[in-house]
């Protein structure tokens, strides 16, 4: 047996919990009033375009995109705008969103709703760049950085590997995985497009070894895609990190503070392909995405496809609402999701997952001191010393973080999960990262 | 046996000798001349090394101070010691004394458990500054005080406790030298340096949230409206981003119990004369 490819160092291995691996996607159906936030992605805020009373189609463009490195929002359901203004989101801030009463469900004439699968692509290079920044898409994986920008490589690097990230290491969720199975050949034909614009003929779908379905469904079609390749990984958090992924794939290392391109690879999540397939070839821009709801407090777990603006309660109650033992309601995985302050907070375009948890699962004790155990570094799969960084900012001695590279974490949590001392270390590293940003 | 006692006493002692000898002359070839008036100053100074006055601690302060013309010096001030250490310190350099008004650090915001009872349950980590990058906080409040208590474990005089009544940070105003290590800690940046008037009188509005009234008042029962009633009584009170302001010129001997009792929500702390230990709405 071959020994399946992973990342070198660090990583540790979280009870799997992904007991909606064989619930189809569903269609979540459409709410009384969605609310949809203005930025959804890393960068600046969109501008509004439209104004209280105005009526939209689903597909509508309701919010421009502000600059470069920011992204075009589009209406969800059809209906009449009844609210410009901050609404409370998902930590309890109030963030600029636009409150729309669903009316029917009315779609764009320009938007392709036949089933059939489009396999022909028709355009140049740039045209498809241009449409892929019309549909508004960004990194569906949770980064949301805006996906023309990072398909678009800068002409002095040379991108000569494509990886499709089909790679959902977090607990719980399995909306990749499900769109995988079901929309195997759609994300073969997105990376085709993705290969039009580098320029290059293959491309590598990863999926970890715990998803067989999704192998097969994939392995299928590769026959039929030439350059089109499946390589199933060994199933280890957070393989689904981009750079970490580079590593197990190619064995490159992407430098610190480096990007993708400058080890020669473009990393994309098969969520956000998918949208490219259906921004390009059916003009449809990005307002829905596949939610996985579940947890251990979940009365009929599943994976559906919903509306971006849902409000979170809406799908909570639809798989049966909350129940007395749940303590948590987080939006994302249990490893790198937040406690959600608002439930009413709408599902955006990173929202992967809802998750029902009860205290029993997601209880922490009050961390103790340090036992200088090393555990932290070892798991660390950057090869940083939380125990260090914890240790710098506990003394509020920021500027020395530096040094210890906390600016390279990824925010994964294994040094947190694995502490045996309970030390809150992934919140200290944050909080290094955000007092260092400020401080620049 | 005894020998080699007596052999090792006069090996040491001489090298110990030898090294005394060329540590005397290194130190006469390589002596640095110090200000003496560094250390005249550095005696007048209360040696906290807070950095309340901007320098890096005591040593730097009075360095500061020694090399410091006329004017440089009244720039500056040490907020620990006051109006009498700085008295004391320009006796030492023989420069005119520089007058400031006493001040304190005042909490602006009035969130008690009554007035902003807990919405959700926080049982993460104890500290104010992440606990706000991660939500608004319990109360839902997106300006208010989170309770964890951030500004008491940076505060080096005992001047800060979490009042385990109103769950909010209790400043102790005769312990309190206004070296501002709250004013720079808190995630929310509800501290601030405040001047006292002679009677020790103070009037401050005890809010910073800038949502609309009726919004603020959802999560808050003490949270400022910017209803305007506090402008009619002294114009140079500002009301701006739906949050009132009252500035340091205005006298609180004179408006403090008129601006206080025409608060509705009770956001306006109008706190008395003769200095106390206790804020009164405790």
């Amino acid at each position: 047996m071959t020994k399946l490819k992973t990342f070198s160092i660090g990583g540790i291995h979280p009870d799997k919990y992904k007991i909606t691996t064989d619930s189809p996607i569903q269609d979540a159906g459409l709410p009384e009033t969605v609310y949809i936030p203005v930025k959804q992605h890393i960068g600046a805020p969109a501008k509004i375009l439209v104004q209280k009373g105005d009526k939209v189609k689903v597909g509508t463009h309701i919010a421009d995109a502000d600059g470069i490195v920011s992204a075009d929002v589009f209406s969800s359901v059809s209906g009449e705008v009844i609210k410009v203004e901050a609404v409370e989101g998902e930590f309890g801030y109030h963030e600029d969103m636009i409150t729309i009463r669903v009316e029917g469900d009315e779609w764009e004439p320009s938007i392709d709703r036949s089933p059939g699968i489009v396999r022909d692509i028709p355009y140049t290079p740039e045209q498809i760049v241009a449409k892929i920044r019309e549909a508004g898409i960004v990194g569906m994986g949770g980064a949301g950085y805006p996906t023309p920008i990072k398909t678009a490589v800068p002409t002095d690097k040379k991108v000569d590997t494509l990886i499709l990230n089909g790679i959902e290491c977090e607990p719980f969720l399995t909306a990749d995985d499900r769109l995988m199975v079901e929309k195997a050949e759609q994300i073969i034909i997105g990376s085709k497009i993705i290969n039009k614009v580098l320029g290059i003929q293959n491309a590598i779908i990863a999926v970890d070894e715990n998803k067989p379905r999704a192998i097969a469904a994939l392995s299928k079609l590769t026959k039929r895609y030439v350059g089109v390749n499946v390589q199933a990984c060994a199933t280890k958090y957070p393989q689904g990190g981009e750079k970490q992924l580079i590593t197990a794939i190619t064995g490159r290392e992407v430098p610190s503070g480096k990007l993708p391109a400058d080890a020669g690879c473009l990393v994309q999540n098969v969520g956000t392909v998918y949208a490219i397939y259906e921004a390009v070839l059916k003009n449809k821009p990005l307002f829905e995405r596949i939610v996985t709801v579940s947890g251990d407090c979940c009365k009929h777990p599943g994976n559906f496809l919903v509306r971006v603006g849902t409000p979170a309660s809406f799908l909570i109650e639809k798989c049966g609402g909350l129940c007395d033992e749940t303590a948590q309601v987080l939006f994302g995985g249990p490893m790198m999701g937040t406690s959600a302050f608002n439930i009413n907070a709408p599902v955006t375009k990173l929202t992967s997952g809802i998750l029902l948890l009860s205290d029993a699962m997601t209880h922490k004790e009050l961390g103790t001191d340090c036992i200088r155990c090393g555990k932290c570094a070892e798991v660390c799969p950057i090869g940083l010393q939380p125990f260090l960084i914890g240790r710098l900012v506990r003394e509020n001695m920021f500027e020395e973080t530096r040094g210890c590279h906390v600016s390279d974490c990824i925010e994964c949590g294994c040094c947190a999960y694995t502490c045996p001392a309970r030390l809150p270390l992934l919140d200290f590293c944050k909080l290094a990262k955000s007092e260092l940003k400020r401080k620049k | 046996m005894e020998d080699i006692v007596v052999l090792n006493i006069l090996v040491l002692g001489g090298i110990a000798l030898a090294a005394a000898v060329v540590l005397y002359f290194v130190s006469q070839k390589f002596a640095v001349a110090d200000n003496p008036k560094v250390a005249a100053v550095e005696e007048c100074l209360p040696q906290a090394n807070c950095g309340g006055c901007g320098k890096a601690g005591c040593h730097d302060f009075a360095n500061a101070c020694a090399q410091a013309d006329e004017a440089a010096f009244a720039g500056l001030y040490c907020p620990v010691g006051g109006s009498k250490v700085m008295q004391q310190i320009a006796s030492v350099l023989g420069f005119a004394a520089v007058e400031k008004a006493p001040t304190v650090s005042v909490l602006r915001c009035n969130g008690t458990c009554e007035n902003a009872p807990a919405k959700v349950c926080y049982d993460g980590v104890s500290s104010c500054r992440i606990a706000a990058r991660i939500s608004s906080g319990q109360t839902g409040c997106p300006d208010g005080c989170l309770r964890l208590g951030d500004c008491v474990k940076v505060c080096k005089f005992d001047a800060l406790h979490i009042d385990p009544v109103t769950g909010i940070p209790v400043v102790d105003r005769d312990k309190c030298t206004s070296c501002g290590a709250c004013v720079n800690i808190c995630p929310r940046h509800l501290f601030e340096i405040r001047p006292v008037a002679a009677d020790g009188s103070q009037v401050y509005v005890a809010c910073r949230n800038t949502q609309k009234g009726a919004v603020a008042r959802k999560n808050c029962s003490a949270a400022c409206i910017a209803c305007l009633k506090c402008t009619k009584i002294n114009p140079e009170v500002k009301v701006e981003n739906n949050l009132s302001y009252i500035p340091d010129t205005v006298d609180p001997r004179e408006f403090g119990e008129a601006l206080a009792s025409a608060c509705p929500t009770g956001a306006i702390i109008y706190q008395r004369g003769t200095a106390s230990k206790e804020t009164p709405d405790d």
